[in-house]
């Protein structure tokens, strides 16, 4: 599209404004936690690196950052085996639902979290309570892998769409039998979407803070719990402070590493 | 050659050539773990909740009754407080949507239209990095913005103007700030995929650039905008932790449920049906845009 000189500054300023809007706040975040005064007035009177040191010190931040990494752990490779058998039954099988399927796996992200937290809850508390299973770790592995599966099906199905099948033919063609192929041809060939998909479903799993205030338990805290628990006490503030702003330099690992192994995760986020 | 391979290998190939020969059992076998995954963790949940909306509680006990009534939902639908609150957060979540398509559109034509090819990846990457940042996080960044004395008072008052603090106008800001990026997103991609010839076919045949916007790439753009709407529309609707934190007094229907969680789950699962029909149905609509298999 010709568009004039004038139209092209216009959505170039807009642009850079659109920028702007996106990463001033998470500067701040950065910018407070080095702030000596416990209020958020602006501006700071000066800068301290004790809430630093402070945060590195503290046991309940610790804490929570370990149960995080667990959960993350445990629903990423719920996510990976089960997001995998979906895609690859979707994309080379023509069945009765397949096309319910495909809604039923989106649908946990498209709805929102709090219904399906509160499902949850109320299906954990009815159906494993009386088994003596409480809520806590396990329950929140079950919930975040529950909405984690449709990234890691994305992902795979996505690679599996742009692979063209004759591959697999022409391994078992060579005599190769449906394992070998699968391991030699198939598997290498989805590796990187594989693990674009994990970091992502990871990063989903350790940001979520809804479905985890409704599976977690009395005595189950994830970091994101930790912190909005702690976010209205003063005396914890300059702590939260530094976790968050941890938080914001820690995330672009994630994104960093989905992007560079799998060009089909342009689509970020939930999906 | 048969005799000398390891007895497992043999049993491999032969289970190869079963699975090969039978590919109802290979699909079974595929999908009986995510079937059973999603339809008892998930749809049973779910089944579970919408049950439970037609369940009473004791006033005195605050106990469950176990019987079939519809009093929840005829609660719903005669208060005012709780139309009320359907219709703001119905608002809300349409404001947000809007606010972001209006936006995210500028930042994703410049991204993937005129921004040179070799800056594209780049600013790809750093429209994705912030979706990866914390919820809590960015919300938490707002509420050093929103707060008194905080930056956007700052900033204010050379102007002689407050900020908004903490409110419905907070909550819509900081909704749209949130979930930006999942409505840039589907609209660079849908930008991206527009070949130049189409373009200049358009030009072609007379149309000067508005024409061509109108006529040639809103239709193709429609489906990725309402790709987009779905996360914006959908996560505003049941959002209620940033309500929380930046909102004030505002309730939206998440914070209703909240609420009543402890003391009235029935009626919390009931008000939970609300936001599910109206995203179902919207679902539904978008789904014959084609937008769901682009999202």
């Amino acid at each position: 599209m010709k568009l004039s000189r004038p139209a092209r500054i216009t959505l170039g300023v807009a642009a850079v404004v659109g920028f702007a809007v996106i990463y001033v706040p998470l500067f701040l975040v950065l910018i407070n936690s080095l702030n000596p005064d416990r209020s958020s007035s602006w501006p700071p009177p000066g800068i301290t690196f004790d809430w630093w040191t402070a945060a590195w010190g503290s046991a309940g931040a610790r804490h929570a950052l370990v149960t995080s990494l667990k959960a993350g752990v445990g629903a990423t490779a719920a996510a990976l085996v089960l997001g995998t058998l979906i895609a690859f039954a979707i994309q080379r099988f023509r069945f009765f639902g397949r096309e319910a399927l495909s809604f039923v796996v989106v649908l946990p992200i498209a709805l929102p979290g709090i219904v399906t937290g509160v499902a949850l809850n109320t299906a954990f508390r009815t159906v494993l309570e009386p088994f003596g299973v409480g809520l806590g770790l396990f329950t929140v592995v079950v919930g975040h892998a529950t909405f984690c599966v449709v990234v890691v099906y994305n992902n795979v199905i996505a690679r599996l769409r742009r692979m063209p099948g004759s591959y697999e033919e022409a391994a078992m063609d060579l005599g190769a039998n449906t394992f070998r192929a699968f391991v030699d041809v198939t598997f290498p060939l989805v590796r990187s979407a594989l693990v674009a998909g994990g970091m992502l479903a990871f990063a989903l799993s350790f940001d979520e803070i809804i479905v985890t205030t409704f599976t977690a338990g009395p005595n189950t805290q994830t970091l994101p719990i930790w912190i909005f628990s702690n976010m209205a006490r003063p005396q914890q503030a300059p702590v939260v402070n530094v976790v968050a702003a941890v938080l914001v330099l820690l995330s672009v690992i994630p994104i960093y590493i989905a992007q560079r192994m799998s060009s089909d995760t342009a689509s970020g986020g939930r999906i | 050659m048969s005799n000398t391979e390891p007895a497992a290998g043999h049993t491999a190939r032969r289970l190869a050539g079963t699975l090969h020969r039978r590919p109802r059992l290979q699909l079974s076998l595929l999908l009986t773990a995510p079937l059973t995954w999603l339809i008892l963790a998930y749809l049973g949940s779910l089944t579970a909740l919408f049950m439970s909306a037609f369940w009473t509680t004791d006033t005195f006990t605050s106990n469950v009754v176990k019987v079939w009534s519809l009093d929840n939902f005829t609660t719903l639908l005669s208060k005012d407080v709780y139309q009320q609150v359907a219709l703001r957060s119905v608002g809300v979540a349409l404001a947000v949507t809007a606010i972001c398509v209006v936006i995210a559109f500028p930042v994703a034509f410049f991204t993937a239209r005129i921004a040179s090819p070799r800056w594209r990846p780049l600013l790809v990457v750093a429209i994705l990095t912030p979706l990866w940042a914390s919820y809590l996080v960015k919300a938490y960044a707002w509420r050093l913005i929103l707060a008194e004395g905080g930056l956007l008072d700052w900033l204010l008052s050379p102007l002689g103007l407050d900020g908004p603090g903490f409110g419905l106008v907070a909550t819509i800001l900081v909704l749209t700030y949130l979930w930006l990026p999942y409505m840039i997103l589907p609209i660079h991609t849908g930008l991206e995929q527009i070949p130049d010839s189409v373009l200049d076919a358009s030009s072609d045949l007379g149309a000067r650039s508005g024409r061509t916007f109108r006529s040639v790439v809103m239709p193709i753009l429609l489906p990725s905008i309402a790709a987009g709407s779905v996360f914006t529309f959908s996560l505003s609707l049941g959002d209620y932790i940033a309500v929380q934190i930046v909102g004030g007094k505002t309730q939206l229907i998440g914070n209703l449920i909240y609420s009543n969680i402890t003391l009235d789950l029935p009626l919390a699962a009931a008000l939970g049906t609300v936001p599910v029909v109206i995203i179902v149905l919207y679902l539904l609509a978008v789904r014959r845009t084609g937008a769901l298999s682009s999202l």
